[in-house]
């Protein structure tokens, strides 16, 4: 199940150095942009922290999807587990951020175990079909246990003590931004270090040709179930995250629509390479802003022309997109030498 | 006991009413192996003609049925030329982006045409009025959504099992380029078989719309549930869809009935233990 | 010298039909067996068989003296039963480099690490380097596998068994689509594989048979019909038999 490899990091050089450089640019560049979008829109910090927690969902699919090859279309599953569980600890007293952040990891990694352990069980169509109903069975465990969850009012009134009892979250999201963003950098750092560890190899492997991989003498399953515990554990983050920064947990953070939408968010950024996760998150939710203000109908049409034109034009997405242009102009760079 | 009776009445007109868009769906799976989660999307465009023939122009409900079937069916050939062939074959992966975009297309296009309101489709008097049969009264709608998936069950595996037309469309399904070879023109076979499951789909929606009712977001919301019945029941087997459109129909109507508050949680509990069970549906083909 | 490896008995059937039976054969440290035989004769079900792809109707696999006929093919490959295959199965966005990385890492179970780098991994950099230049590989070592030509693809697959130290290595036609201006190359790297090592070959090319056998075993309708010197094969009547079929029977009645 891929639309494409896109694996640009191995193309031309293969030497440590120049890798640890390109990734600490990358990390660079994200947290350029991300202070550049701070000063640019203050009045928008909402959104951008909202962008960010969805960014780590988007994340996590690419984990499994990208890296693992195993397609999701429940990956929300995840996402809310943290968000709940971090809403829950809050309201029963556990308001220290950080605290709820490591509730909200664990929390997404023992979901990614259940979900993991059920949808690995089975192949292709099925697979899909149990991510699916894993999200719903989620959805409607959540609306039932209204006493914990508040059912379809949400979880409301959650109190976050100050960031290292100095920094409130306040009015404006300053805060909430800025510690969402510090948590993106540390944990896209962290995935950059996973996929290009022996583990992040042994995964494109079993995502391209499991047999092959088989008789390299190494088992699938127990491989592909860690990738669903780390991507739980960094979707539970970005539910948490979304949780603290709103104060509130609602059903839609358990939805079909929202493991949906975020997987469409990654093929448009692009599989396989954790940059094309944050592309697409950021570039989907900016114009979801802007369009869906004006029609919700006309968003519509448009999210659904951008897949299929990315699905017929484009399968690596916008990133594949880019490294494909790259590509070229590096060739000719070389004939020319 | 009444209430059981009605609970059972209920679920089995519901059960029928999805199995006239689900084996549509199902044939496109199993027989085609496109994953084509545009299917509740033709039926949505079906309801949305039905409902502006019968309601706004006034004509009567079988002739608003037929306009929308054929409505449905030419919006669909067009897509079927130019995005569709391109994905049969493909990954899942593929299939389901591609047709989710369609589906999204589709909602954004009908709804800007048509206005975001929930649309029904009145039904005839014949079809409103109670019909005494011997032991106790159903309404005459039940009776004919269950008629007509009795029809469609038997007309399919007639025309699967035999004519000509099935012979064929069973040997592209076994070896596409064996079938080729013997002249079999399997563009056209899947042409006309993607015809017929469109059909299908614009069928169930317009006579499952008491059921499942024509609004905005009803190609996404129905979405999933299609997709679980087909694979509950095992793409590309009748038999398979109608047990698993009647068992998954009578799961969510009693739980309807008798554990409102629990909503879908049953539902797709057994989804998960069955599919886990049977990766395959019920009667899905082995590959 | 000690006998590695054994099948006994091995019989499977779908459904009525049996595509292998009763098929026995035992090697030794630094065999070089090469198993041949007309297409359909069942090659390739007893590579899947042997290698745990399959499990048997009947009969069993001895390795080293333990029953694997139970074993999965992971456990199989980890007790040294590597196999190529006939189609190479790369990854073909990496380069031969990482895969004989991957192999090594794997084989000394550290693949699955997360808290260490892949690349610039000085510990086996050594060894896979040696492997690579064995195989006349290390000028395409850096380049994508979808890059380099197929002769060179093929000697990866044998460059992917060797990193994982097999005991028994099954080669499933090892210069099966190669252009014959590099089979020379496969040749040289059959010819280098390490001494104590025992090898099963299946391959068409009677050459290579010849020049890189010791021995020969011949397989026709599931069955072994034939075991000894490679100078004995064509003077036999039963694969005489079995290759030509009725021309065989239509000269001797002429």
């Amino acid at each position: 199940m891929q639309v494409a490899a896109q694996t640009p990091e191995i193309a031309t050089s293969s030497s440590a150095g120049y890798r640890w450089a390109r990734d600490a640019v990358g990390v660079t560049l994200i947290l350029a942009a991300g202070l550049a979008g701070y000063w640019l829109f203050p009045d928008n910090l909402a959104l951008l922290t909202r962008v960010i927690a969805v960014a780590l969902l988007v994340l996590s699919i690419d984990l499994v999807t990208g890296y693992g090859g195993v397609a999701t279309l429940g990956q929300a599953a995840l996402f809310g587990a943290g968000a709940y569980a971090a809403g829950i600890a809050c309201v029963n007293g556990v308001t220290e951020p950080l605290t709820l952040i490591l509730i909200g990891a664990v929390a997404g990694a023992v979901a990614g175990l259940f979900m993991g352990t059920i949808m690995l069980r089975a192949h292709g169509l099925a697979q899909l079909v149990l991510s699916i109903a894993i999200v719903q069975l989620f959805h409607e465990a959540a609306n039932k246990a209204s006493a914990y969850t508040g059912g379809s009012d949400g979880l409301a009134g959650l109190m976050v003590s100050p960031l290292f009892g100095a920094f409130e979250f306040d009015l404006w999201g300053r805060t909430a931004y800025l510690f969402g963003l510090a948590l993106l950098i540390v944990v896209f750092a962290s995935l950059r270090f996973i996929v290009s560890s022996p583990f992040g190899m042994l995964c494109r492997g079993i995502k391209e040709d499991p047999v092959r991989i088989r008789a390299m003498g190494a088992f699938v399953f127990p491989v592909l179930l860690k990738m669903f515990v780390i991507s739980g554990a960094v979707a539970g983050i970005g539910g948490a995250l979304a949780a603290i920064s709103t104060q509130v947990v609602g059903l839609d953070s358990v939805s079909f629509e929202l493991s949906a939408n975020a997987l469409v968010m990654l093929v448009l950024g692009g599989l396989g390479t954790l940059y094309g996760a944050l592309v697409g998150t950021v570039i989907f939710m900016g114009f979801e802003h802007v369009v869906s203000a004006i029609n919700p109908f006309h968003w519509m049409t448009m999210v659904g022309a951008l897949l299929i034109g990315v699905v017929l034009a484009a399968p690596g997405g916008l990133s594949g997109l880019l490294d494909r242009m790259s590509g070229i102009s590096r060739r000719r760079k070389e004939k020319r030498t | 006991m009444q209430t059981a009776l009605s609970i059972a009445i209920d679920a089995f007109a519901y059960g029928m009413a999805l199995f006239i868009i689900c084996i549509g769906l199902s044939l496109t799976m199993g027989l085609m192996r496109v994953v084509n989660l545009a299917h509740g999307a033709f039926a949505m465009i079906a309801g949305y003609i039905a409902s502006y023939a019968a309601r706004d122009l006034g004509l009567g409900y079988a002739v608003a049925i037929f306009l929308a079937i054929i409505g449905t069916i030419v919006i669909s050939i067009p897509l079927e030329r130019l995005l569709y062939r391109r994905i049969y074959g493909s990954p899942e992966l593929t299939q389901v982006l591609m047709t989710i975009g369609i589906t999204f297309c589709v909602i954004g296009i009908t709804n800007y045409f048509f206005g975001p309101t929930l649309k029904t489709i009145p039904l005839p008097g014949s079809l409103t009025q109670p019909v005494d049969v011997g032991f106790r009264t159903i309404a005459g709608h039940r009776l004919f959504v269950v008629a007509c998936g009795l029809v469609v069950a038997g007309g399919l595996w007639f025309l699967i099992e035999r004519t000509s037309f099935g012979i064929k469309l069973r040997a592209t399904v076994d070896n596409a380029a064996m079938a080729d070879a013997l002249g079999v023109r399997t563009q056209v076979v899947y042409a006309i078989s993607f015809a017929i499951a469109i059909g299908l789909a614009a069928l169930g929606g317009v006579v499952g719309a008491e059921f499942l009712p024509i609004e905005p977001y009803y190609a996404l919301r129905y979405m999933v549930t299609f997709l679980v019945v087909v694979s509950v029941g095992g793409a590309g087997s009748i038999l398979g869809a109608v047990v698993a459109c009647l068992l998954l129909g009578a799961v969510d109507t009693t739980g309807r009935y008798l554990m409102p508050e629990f909503g879908n949680f049953f539902f797709y509990a057994a989804v998960i233990a069955i599919v886990c069970v049977f990766p395959r549906g019920f009667f899905g083909r082995a590959q | 010298m000690s006998e590695l490896f054994r099948v006994e008995g091995l019989t499977k059937s779908f459904g009525g039909l049996a595509v292998s039976r009763n098929i026995s054969l035992a090697m030794q440290e630094g065999d070089r067996i090469a198993l041949i035989g007309p297409n359909g004769a069942g090659k390739t079900t007893f590579v899947n068989l042997v290698t745990g792809q399959l499990q048997p109707s009947a009969g069993q696999v001895v390795l080293n003296g333990e029953d694997v006929t139970r074993l999965g093919a992971v456990q199989r490959v980890r007790r040294g039963l590597v196999r190529t295959f006939q189609v190479t199965r790369l990854f073909s966005d990496m380069t031969p480099e990482e895969h004989v990385t991957l192999t090594v890492l794997q084989r000394e179970g550290r693949a699955t690490r997360i808290l260490s780098r892949f690349h610039g991994n000085s510990e086996v950099a050594g060894e896979v380097e040696t492997i690579l230049s064995t195989l006349g590989l290390l000028e395409v070592a850096r380049r994508r596998v979808r890059e380099i030509a197929y002769g060179q693809q093929r000697l990866l697959e044998i460059g992917i068994a060797l990193a994982l130290r097999p005991k028994v290595l099954l080669l499933d036609e090892p210069a099966a689509g190669v252009p014959s201006s590099e089979t020379p190359r496969i040749e040289h790297a059959l010819e280098r594989l390490p001494k104590t090592l025992a090898v099963l070959m299946i391959e068409h090319d009677m050459d290579l048979v010849f020049r890189f056998a010791r021995r020969v075993a011949v397989l026709a309708a599931g069955e072994i019909i034939f075991q000894g010197l490679p100078s004995e094969v064509a003077a036999n009547e039963k694969v005489r038999e079995a290759y030509l079929g009725n021309y065989a029977h239509a000269r001797s009645v002429a």
